[in-house]
């Protein structure tokens, strides 16, 4: 069969529809142009292998929040469980039908129509088909909300594949992360569906206006209106939480980051940073409430004195610092870079929270704005540490023997 | 054509596509993003600007051997200026709601760099009747522009065309709304334009692959 498969290849290299072949074939089989042997080093993290690592950290969170899709459900018409117990509220199979028939067709929708259109460019371009999609695409129903329209999800996957990434030449030169761009088009497109206390609970925008009508504010969204919640601490590190499909389990998203980042895959440096950046810009409004500079009536003022280290635990920071930020293709190269670049991340990520009147969330906006920013912050410190090694050079001990070609270098550089 | 000879026909058929003032020279942007919400701002903006330089290329063109080229610009200011007053002033005497909607842009007419270009590239060299031609053939390069873009924002941002609403009634729910269609908000603001004439850059260059910058 393999074989068969190889020989098969050979005989329409070149053809139109090859791409497309090519794309399923390396797929399920290895290619049989790997090098056998020589003095190559053979790795085994190819693109494909580093693509399926990610996806693998991202399983569990998916699966949590297809349960957790049932428990917000049921719990949103039934009320909160009084005593909890995992087993008997939330890991049980009426939760897991609902999940499954809110987020599988958002994952299917996500992966057929962005494979449909890299096969599509693969075809037209006449190159491989590149593998950068498999993680947007799984990315993709874990940061909007459940009950998305399934349409409109198709719309900006398209969107955010073409004038996300395949516009600027595809998989590696994006400058974009094209997961947050599909979900900012969504956001500024169909901001009804994106914000608001009815679109995180499957079945609230249904029954809205009838007497069944439920509603399911995130935490975000009652700390903006200024109004307290219903959630304990516990409940917000486990996920029992409503809120995009994926982002609500902290504990999951850590044990996934501790995952990418034992094996190599994400960076930790931007994780760290973007985490004691959140923390700076936390401490920073705590302080100016606890100052007593923002008077009570503030519309700022809930936000503000939200303990600075709960900003971690709600919303997406956690979800986009770990998976988000750290894409190695959108953010920054350099390792003092990826520093400046979590950092700010964090910082811009609680200040729109804060300051932002019509969305209680800034983590996908304060990401993509680095984005743009990561090219810049790299030529700095490249530039920076040329200009270290020449002043060093210049104050170097020189030895005499090669004093003349020192000098003739010197003045070259200067 | 026969009314043109073949190279005058140039002068109006280059800037309606292969020579585009704003998907090849890329000039006139800012208009293009501001105005471009609906198909009515659109059509005016254009026909505005096909006045002003239709009008302004042949009267600088005739006054083109007694202006001192030291204050050209100064002159071709005064030209265009003036001719946008009227503009101007026509626009609110008669279609004051949407002057309104125009805004500032009506004056900024002034400052489009299609105008000025044309005044220098053309106008300055040319003889009346070539300057009308090369006038009108660059203003309609620039409207065409404008109302193709103006066409896909308002029938995607607000469901209407001219303000008739051809996808049905979103408050209604009639039409494509009966069944869950909703308008495309991220159309109304101006950085959709930006992606609207970056697309029609990118069908043209497709199309035309001669026209295709070397990199």
């Amino acid at each position: 069969m393999k074989e068969k498969l190889h020989q098969l290849k050979l005989k329409y290299q070149g053809k139109k529809m090859a791409p497309a072949f090519n794309a399923l074939h390396t797929f399920l089989y290895t290619p049989n142009e790997t090098t056998h042997s020589g003095a190559h080093v053979r790795g085994a993290d190819d693109l494909k292998r580093t693509m399926n690592t990610v996806i693998l950290a991202l399983v569990p969170c998916l699966l949590f929040g297809m349960f957790n899709a049932g428990y917000q459900h049921y719990s949103a018409i039934n009320g909160f469980p009084e005593s909890f117990s995992l087993f008997d509220h939330f890991l049980t199979w009426d939760n897991f039908l609902v999940g499954i028939t809110t987020v599988l067709p958002l994952v299917i929708v996500s992966y057929g129509i962005g494979l449909g259109i890299e096969f599509l460019f693969a075809v037209i371009k006449g190159h491989e088909v590149e593998e950068g999609y498999l993680v947007t695409g799984m990315l993709v129903p874990l940061i909007v909300p459940v009950d998305t329209p399934l349409w409109m999800l198709a719309i900006a996957v398209a969107f955010g594949v073409v004038i996300g990434k395949e516009v600027f030449g595809g998989t590696g030169m994006n400058i974009l992360n094209p997961a947050l761009t599909i979900r900012a088009f969504l956001f500024f497109a169909y901001p009804t569906w994106m914000s608001g206390d009815k679109v995180w609970v499957h079945g609230a925008v249904e029954r809205a206006g009838t007497a069944d009508a439920i509603s399911g504010e995130t935490v975000l969204g009652s700390l903006a209106q200024g109004s307290d919640y219903s959630y304990s601490l516990a409940d917000m590190f486990y996920g029992f939480i409503p809120g995009s499909v994926g982002e609500t389990s902290t504990l999951l998203i850590i044990l996934g980051g501790l995952f990418l980042v034992f094996s190599k895959i994400a960076s930790w440096r931007i994780m760290v940073s973007a985490v004691v950046g959140a923390l700076a810009m936390g401490l920073i409004f705590n302080g100016i409430v606890d100052a007593g500079w923002l008077p009570e009536y503030s519309k700022f003022y809930t936000l503000m004195s939200f303990p600075y280290w709960q900003h971690l635990l709600v919303g997406g920071l956690a979800f986009g610092i770990v998976f988000m930020a750290t894409d190695p293709v959108t953010g920054s190269q350099t390792n003092k870079g990826k520093w400046y670049y979590g950092f700010f991340i964090g910082f811009l990520s609680v200040m729109i929270r804060v300051f932002n009147p019509g969305y209680p969330e800034g983590v996908f906006l304060a990401i993509l704005l680095m984005n743009v920013f990561a090219p810049t912050i790299d030529h700095y410190v490249v530039r920076g540490n040329i200009k270290k090694r020449l002043k060093r050079f210049k104050t170097a001990t020189i030895y005499p023997n090669a004093s003349d070609e020192v000098d003739s270098l010197k003045t070259e550089t200067a | 054509m026969a009314l043109l000879s073949k190279k005058d026909a140039n002068l109006i058929k280059d800037p309606l596509a292969d020579n585009n003032p704003i998907t090849i020279q890329v000039l006139g942007i800012c208009s293009a993003l501001a105005i471009t919400a609906e198909l009515k701002a659109s059509v005016v903006m254009a026909i505005s600007v096909l006045f002003v330089l239709g009008v302004g290329n042949v009267v600088i063109s005739l006054i083109r051997n007694i202006i001192p080229a030291k204050i050209r610009i100064i002159v071709q200011l005064v030209v265009v200026a003036a001719l946008v007053i009227i503009v101007d002033q026509v626009l609110k005497a008669f279609a004051y709601e949407l002057s309104k909607t125009l805004s500032v842009f009506v004056g900024l007419i002034i400052t489009n760099c299609i105008i000025m270009g044309r005044f220098e590239a053309f106008a300055l060299g040319n003889g009346p009747w070539k300057a009308f031609l090369d006038g009108i053939g660059n203003a309609l390069g620039y409207g065409i522009i404008l109302v193709i873009v103006g066409f896909f924002r308002e029938l995607l941002g607000s469901g209407t065309l001219f303000g008739m609403k051809v996808l049905g009634d979103p408050v209604a729910k009639t039409g494509l709304y009966s069944i869950g269609y909703e308008n495309n908000g991220f159309m109304i603001i101006p950085p959709a334009a930006l992606i609207v004439v970056g697309i029609i850059i990118w069908v043209q260059r497709s199309k035309n692959r001669a026209l295709i910058e070397e990199a």
